[in-house]
């Protein structure tokens, strides 16, 4: 007999090119068992596809990857589920308009024909006892917030009974309060049953807090792997990106505040289910200012933001830009310089299968010089700009003319952003920025948020990150129950009042 | 480029594996597969006799086919195709009657494709303008409009139009023999076919090369996109249904000015349905609906054959059609799956793209 090897999984040299563009070159990773071991990296570092790989999503074109001991070839993520290899995905996967009850049964690999769904909920319920946390079996997908989904993705694949778990990014759409509940049960997991985490994620708290062990890419290669008793945030992040960080201070330019360019007085909005999410808001934003609005999640900020984006219609209330009504048409959008980054880019800002120039060029496209008077496009110039803003804006792409949905998570923000940002907005919106983006990146979008305050810009800063918000903030609100009920500067902020504040207090 | 492969690679197989399914069918129904097949392409393409039905058939097709295609760029399932012709045809012949022989011919004509092109474009503007300020689904409401044109149609030839000539197929009273579209030079095809494939190259040319094309793309590809970048959503997916429903419409006036010289229950002869088909075929691609087309018109040409060669029954074509249609729908789930359709090497025009602090290593 052999000594059972002390890793769960390994991958071995995996390369994976994608067209011209290699997105693996020969990345090796072995996670030892009953551990937790992150995978760190810059946005396009490749970490999604490694575990795609690793999963069977793609098909490595150089490579193994050996699970207990035995090269195995992983041909489908359905051949992964039946080895015991179970993977949360970067994006949501649950069904919206199905109860948890129903999506956790279907992702089961063997169902049977006629599901007994009494005898389903019931088993369903004895085996949530033995879960890290609760879910609502019966509620609808659609009505639960995003910390909520991710327990139920989660708790989708444990129920698989898992040797190893994969998770990619599963703490970017959680608060820091709900990251710590779900990594710790994790961690906690890991030790009762036999099971072996593989965790992408881009914080280095959470690293340190949860992992043991830590492997990092830098454009495709590998640079190195180290247990996280022997690193720290600063030699992870100079692994990260190859140098000792530059941590880069925002530049804060003193201004005069100027003539108020966001009014929104006494808004009312209903959520997809009619229920009266913002009630009666009052809300103004001076040019050169940020104003940052903090809250919990499901206050109504999603809902505000998709109004002032033209996603939603309000109930009633009105919204002003300088002075005139706003109804979110272009004309207006182009007359005030009206800019959104909103959650979400793929879905929300992107046109999927639309290339990275088309995408590039959405707010303009119908001006000059994109386009002449008589309407007719002019391609040439569409890549012209969309190279230029590829390349001034760092945005890795196998190319302009690339769906923008190959892109990886962060370079689809930054593309929005290099949309967003480049014709100098007058009114600018902003919601969760950063979630999913890498420290680096992080930084970049601040700056270039202040960056467009300083150029005179209202700006208004929708995020779950409270530190975010104080760092970013010029003026500081707080959203509760669809209303602002607190406000301060971060300077005077007092942060336990704004804790209660928030909590609805 | 590769991608092109693969959006030609799949229908291609699509339409391959509904010869062979087709191929069991003949077999079941009692004939020679093979022989059927080159019966098919001698109906079709074999003769110049073969070739002039064959586009007579697929002028209309051309045009219904545009009648899902630009709706469904704009996200929208219309198959409303046969209602527009009806109306189309059917308002474009009650211009002709009013004004045959008050106007030169040429204004007739022009008047009968105004008006065909404005009764279809309302028809089913209509079906996009209920989806869009009403939430109605616009694939049922548009099939239900096809019911009502119907209806509308047999209501009015049967009733106050009817001619009473005109006794085994009701029919509306003649547009006149002057007003009729002629035939192209010496051919019996007519100037339908030039119809069709201009409307298509000009509604190519609106769809990819201006503005609106690009903004009903948006809008097709995702709707909250298009509202975050304040495009007029409602009126771009109105628009793409009008000017779908538009030519369809000119689909039934051409039915009527260059074949039956009346409406009558001719004009549901079921091109807007086939035209589902084209479009789906061509991938909603106006200029590629101008060969598809032909091709399905070729099918359909050649079931007069089928009947007399091998005794099989009229409908033996409408089989292919279908199995066609189901496998390219079928097919529609396999884009970006097969391996060996995805791009591997490297397009040489295009140079990686990547950050500006990278190292400038090209990739071997
Ligand atoms: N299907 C695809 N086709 C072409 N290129 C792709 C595809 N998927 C990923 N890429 C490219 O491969 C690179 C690595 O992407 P990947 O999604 O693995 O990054 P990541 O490390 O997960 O980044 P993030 O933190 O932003 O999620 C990116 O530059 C991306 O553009
Ligand atoms: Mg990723």
């Amino acid at each position: 007999m052999t000594v059972p090897s002390p890793f769960a999984l390994e991958a071995v040299n995996i390369t994976k090119r994608f067209g011209a563009m290699i997105a693996l070159d020969s990345v090796s990773l072995s996670l030892r068992r009953g551990t937790v071991h992150a995978l760190l990296g810059e946005n396009g570092a490749g970490k999604s596809t490694l575990v795609k790989c690793i999963m069977g999503y793609y098909l490595p074109d150089e490579g193994q990857v050996l699970f207990g001991d035995r090269e195995q070839s992983i041909s489908s993520p359905h051949d992964a589920h039946l080895l015991g290899i179970g993977m949360v995905y970067q994006h949501f996967t649950l069904i919206p308009n199905m109860t948890v009850a129903e999506n956790l049964v279907l992702a089961r690999p063997r169902l049977p024909a006629v599901i007994n769904w009494r005898a389903e909920l019931a088993s369903l319920e004895k085996e949530m006892k033995g879960m890290p946390f609760q879910v609502p079996l019966q509620a609808s997908v659609n009505t639960l917030a995003a910390g909520e989904k991710q327990k139920v993705e989660i708790i989708k694949q444990l129920l698989l009974n898992p040797k190893v778990l994969i998770l990619d990014e599963p703490t970017s759409v959680l608060t820091p309060n709900e990251a710590d509940e779900v990594l710790s049960r994790v961690r906690a997991m890991t030790q009762e049953r036999e099971l072996s985490v593989l965790i992408i994620t881009h914080k280095f708290r959470e690293v340190m807090n949860y992992a043991d062990d830590v492997t990092v890419l830098r454009k495709g290669k590998y640079i190195g792997s180290t247990t996280v008793a022997e690193a720290t945030p600063q030699s992870l992040a100079a692994m990260m990106v190859g140098r000792e960080t530059i941590a880069s201070p925002l530049q804060r330019a003193q201004r005069q505040r100027g003539n108020a360019s966001l009014d929104v007085t006494d808004l009312w909005v209903e959520n997809d289910n009619g229920v009266d999410v913002v009630c009666g808001l009052n809300l103004t934003v001076h040019d050169g200012e940020i104003v940052g609005i903090a809250g919990v999640s499901g206050n109504g900020q999603k809902q505000l933001v998709e109004v002032l984006a033209g996603q939603r219609e309000p109930l009633r209330g009105s919204v002003r830009l300088h002075g005139a009504a706003y109804t979110a048409t272009r004309a207006q959008m182009h007359e005030h310089r009206f800019r959104c980054l909103p959650e979400e880019p793929l879905r929300n800002a992107c046109v999927g299968p639309m290339s990275v120039a088309d995408n590039l060029a959405l707010r303009r496209y119908d001006r000059p010089p994109y386009s002449s008077k008589s309407r007719i496009l002019h391609r040439a110039i569409f890549k012209r700009i969309a190279r230029e803003w590829v390349e001034s804006f760092g945005i890795r792409t196998p190319g302009i003319e690339a769906p923008i949905a190959n892109l990886s998570g962060g370079n689809v923000q930054r593309s929005v952003l290099a949309r967003e940002l480049s014709d100098a907005p007058h009114v600018l919106v902003v919601a969760n920025p950063c979630f999913g983006l890498d420290f680096g990146a992080v930084a970049e979008i601040h700056n270039r948020i202040m960056a467009a305050r300083n150029g005179g810009a209202a700006v208004l800063l929708v995020s779950e990150d409270l530190d975010e918000i104080m760092e970013m903030s010029d003026r500081v609100v707080v959203i509760s129950g669809g209303k602002l009920v607190h406000e301060t500067t971060p300077a005077t902020a007092d942060m336990t009042r704004i804790g209660q504040f928030m909590a609805g207090h | 480029m590769m991608r092109h492969l693969e959006t030609i690679a799949i229908p291609v197989g699509a339409v391959a594996v509904s010869l062979v399914l087709f191929g069991v069918f003949i077999t079941i129904a009692g004939a020679n597969p093979l022989e059927v097949f080159a019966s098919i392409y001698r109906g079709a393409f074999g003769s110049w006799f073969a070739w002039q039905d064959t586009l007579v058939r697929a002028a209309p097709l051309m045009l219904t086919a545009l009648c899902t295609a630009l709706p469904a760029r704009a996200g929208l399932i219309v198959i409303g195709g046969e209602g527009a012709v009806v109306v189309g045809g059917f308002c474009a012949a009650l211009v002709g009657i009013v004004l045959n022989g008050v106007l030169p011919p040429l204004l007739v004509i022009s008047s009968m494709v105004l008006v065909g092109a404005l009764a279809g474009g309302i028809w089913v503007g209509a079906a996009g303008a209920l989806r869009h300020y009403r939430g109605v689904n616009e694939t049922i409401s548009s099939l239900l409009l096809n019911y009502i044109a119907i209806a509308l149609l047999n209501f009015f030839v049967v009733g106050v139009l009817k001619d009473p000539a005109t006794l085994n197929k009701p029919s509306t009273f003649p547009i006149g023999d002057a007003n009729m579209i002629g035939a192209i030079g010496e051919s019996s095809i007519h100037w339908g076919l030039g119809y069709g494939i201009i409307v298509c190259v000009a509604l190519w040319f609106l769809m990819r090369r201006t503005t609106f094309g690009f903004g009903v793309d948006v809008v097709g590809g995702n709707v909250r996109a298009a509202q975050l970048t304040g495009l007029p959503v409602g009126r771009l997916i109105v628009s793409a249904c009008v000017l779908g429903g538009a030519a369809a419409g000119i689909a039934g006036m051409i039915e009527v000015a260059a074949v039956h010289g009346r409406a009558n229950t001719s004009l549901n002869a079921g091109y807007g349905y086939a035209g589902i088909l084209v479009a789906f075929l061509a991938r909603h691609n106006p200029i590629a609906i101008i060969p598809v087309a032909i091709l399905l018109g070729g099918i359909r040409a050649s079931s007069g054959v089928l009947q007399r060669a091998h005794d099989l029954p009229d409908a033996t074509t409408l089989v292919l059609q279908g199995l066609i249609f189901v496998l390219i729908l079928a097919s529609e789930a396999l884009y970006g799956r097969i391996p060996w359709l995805q791009p591997k090497a490297p397009p040489k025009e295009q140079p990686v793209m990547q950050a500006k602090e990278q190292p400038k290593e090209q990739p071997a």
